[in-house]
């Protein structure tokens, strides 16, 4: 194939896609080409990938709508999911509350007041499998947004699905999984760094060896950059962190081809339309190269940045929230511009509360129009060969390729290294602080504007939307439904499984996926199989810092 | 006399963007500002409130347990004998404002709270302890 031009080579893929039914005209009937440019230029699907990584894109398969969601009990965020489903979602993203995503039981002292409020609460096999019920996983993918647990809810997930007959070769989804950016930006850490990267390193050989459907970590950016980074910082420390797990998984003699194609991104959708555009195109080329060229990648799909994309939380505003609707749906389609697999798109009240589901419904409806009405889906990388666009493009893989190597160079070398130094020097922290700072001056200066915070305040005032109620009545039932997992279990069964959990994980050799599967098929409550691993492995604190 | 703030995350909640921020603003307004850092109890804050001699705590929350916890602070500080005031910034429902003031919240920001409201706020408290 060495002879094969960019052209040729997108021309064989494009044609050997199967095509969804649609006639890829204008609205007055002019037809569309598949992509535009020189023949000598740039293609999608073809390396590095700035185009985009499928040569027929959305002509093939339009995005995933996947729409995360959670909260209350296992059954409140299962009947959430069956009207997303229902309203033509195509997959399910869960939100956990944050006992779960830190690993306490609904009644620990510290879950007071927390449980089932920003999330759903899972305490046990016992909630996973009213999570699910009456969903067809053979069908629906799913991703769980968790990463100190991320092991602990992968075996949950396999014990269930298990049980309902669905083999764990057959399941297909995401665990989040990505604990470096915890560290770094969202801040529901447990372990020290490097317990949890053997956690990592064991969800990534277990599935790469029997799980070949399951993405084992999807590399966060989006978490980065509410946390308040800059763009480029949000693409380079995603990137970073990438490599990083890469390298984990090379340390333990996994090979780069096995592990790499399962890996997946998560990117923000802010609010500068055409900066987050280069983003996206520049996240592509930059892993591209840095896989074939740096980590020596030999499988196409390794070097294929794959990515979700979720509309900016911090770029709504509690004022006016109706005007979060015209954000996200911006938002959104720089996302869909920018080539992404996946996209949530945010509810207008999310300043204020989880949303409601008639929000929840405008936000699907927002991508549905994107995607039916106003045929963007029609031509791959439309923006491709704007001068601004990719000059911007080129400019952010200069930013990012700088900080990268600066992550490089703290590790002497090595990613992984550098990513724990960073961590434990509060270096990523700091400069996420930094830029945070520097944008909140911006407004407070009056030098961006943001429309009913610091400019056109006229409607302040209006108040009539209705929002989501999470009460503690759901907190003391989901209390009495862990007591009663507790009262039927076999004691004995739960104190050897938690015993083997303690064994396995005092030896850094063993995985330890298939004693977390056998604790949760015992009914090992979440709580405690945290609490066993971090007898052994002790607990993170970071140090404060302003 | 300058104006001490303990700034303080309460809870699992671990968005600290916000809290870093208001901190920053709150120090380029003249005041001295202590954080304790993520994962407090009610205890810890109110303890480390009376041991830094600080004239206004405030609570950053974005989980949705304000209703909770924050009166919680309010209450352990009023058990170790201190009036400091508390006040609470995050994601709070406009239903929740007069709740929290009843439980002893002394003011609360919501999102899009400038700069200058909240360094006015905190200003007034103190002048009213005064």
């Amino acid at each position: 194939m060495a002879t094969e031009s960019p052209y040729e080579h997108w021309r064989r893929h494009y044609d050997a896609q199967r095509l969804r039914p649609s006639d890829f005209t204008t609205m007055s009937g002019i037809d569309l080409e598949p992509v535009y440019g020189p023949r000598d230029g740039k293609f999608p699907g073809v390396f590095p990938y700035t185009r985009g990584v499928h040569a027929s894109m959305y002509r093939s398969r339009l995005w995933t709508m996947r729409m995360f969601a959670g909260f209350g009990t296992a059954s409140d965020t299962n009947a959430r999911f069956r009207e997303i489903i229902d309203a033509g979602g195509t997959g399910l993203s869960t939100a956990f509350d944050m006992p779960t995503l830190l690993g306490l039981d609904s009644d620990d002292p510290m879950s007071l007041g927390e449980v089932g409020r920003c999330g759903v609460a899972i305490d046990s096999l016992a909630d996973m499998r009213d999570l699910f019920a009456g969903i067809d996983l053979a069908h629906i993918t799913t991703s769980m947004t968790i990463n100190s647990p991320a092991a602990i809810m992968l075996a949950l997930f396999i014990a269930q699905a298990e049980e309902a007959g669905v083999a764990r070769e057959q399941l297909g989804g995401t665990l989040q999984n990505d604990i470096l950016k915890e560290y770094q930006a969202q801040k529901e850490f447990v372990f020290p760094p490097r317990q949890s990267m053997r956690l990592v390193r064991d969800t990534m050989a277990f599935t790469a060896r029997s799980m070949p459907k399951w993405n084992s970590i999807s590399i966060s950016g989006y978490h980065i950059r509410e946390a308040g980074s800059t763009a480029a910082e949000e693409l380079a420390f995603t990137l970073a962190n990438g490599f990083a797990y890469v390298e984990l998984a090379r340390d333990a003699g996994i090979d780069v081809d096995t592990v790499a194609p399962r890996l997946s991104f998560f990117f923000n959708a802010h609010i500068d339309f055409f900066e987050e555009i280069a983003k996206y195109r520049a996240a592509r080329r930059i892993w591209a190269t840095w896989m074939r060229e740096h980590y020596h990648a030999l499988d196409e799909r390794s070097w294929q940045l794959r990515f979700h994309t979720q509309t900016a939380g911090v770029s709504l505003t509690a004022q006016q929230p109706e005007v979060n609707i015209a954000r996200t749906a911006i938002e959104a389609l720089a996302g869909v511009l920018g080539g992404t697999q996946s996209l949530h798109t945010n509810s207008m009240d999310e300043a204020l509360a989880l949303p409601s589901p008639k929000a929840a419904r405008i936000a699907l409806r927002t991508q549905q129009v994107i995607a039916y009405e106003t045929n963007v889906a029609h031509v791959a990388d439309p923006l491709g060969g704007s001068w601004f666009v990719e000059e911007l493009t080129d400019e952010m893989v200069r930013q990012g390729e700088d900080i990268v190597r600066e992550v490089l160079d703290m590790g002497r070398g090595s990613m992984l290294e550098g990513c724990i130094e960073g961590i434990e020097q509060n270096w990523f922290q700091h400069r996420i602080a930094e830029s945070a700072y520097a944008l909140e001056r911006s407004f407070n200066e009056k030098r961006r504007i943001v429309v009913g915070v610091n400019d056109f305040l006229e409607g302040n005032d209006d108040d009539d939307l209705s929002i989501l109620r999470v009460t503690n009545a759901d907190e003391r039932r989901q209390v009495e439904r862990l007591r009663e997992v507790r009262q039927a279990r076999d004691d004995d069964l739960v104190r050897g499984a938690l015993a083997r959990l303690a064994h396995d994980a005092r030896d850094a050799q063993v995985n330890l996926m298939p004693a977390l599967i056998d604790a949760a098929r015992a009914y090992a409550t979440v709580g405690e199989m945290m609490a066993t691993l971090a007898e052994v492995f002790g607990r993170h604190v970071e140090v404060p810092s302003l | 006399m300058t104006v001490r703030v303990l700034v303080a995350k309460v809870g699992l909640d671990g968005h600290d963007r916000g809290i870093k921020v208001v901190a920053r603003l709150l120090r380029d307004a003249g005041m001295e500002v202590v954080y304790t850092g993520l994962f407090q109890t009610p205890d810890t804050v109110a303890a480390a409130a009376i041991q830094e001699d600080v004239d206004v705590v405030g609570l950053s929350m974005l989980s949705g347990a304000h209703l909770t916890l924050a009166p919680l602070v309010v209450k352990a500080l009023r058990d170790r004998g201190s009036d400091i005031p508390v006040v609470v910034g995050g994601i709070v429902p406009t239903n929740d404002v007069d709740e929290l003031k009843s439980l002893g919240v002394a003011d609360v920001f919501g999102p899009g709270a400038s700069a200058d409201q909240i360094v006015r706020a905190v200003t007034s408290l103190v002048a009213e302890r005064d």
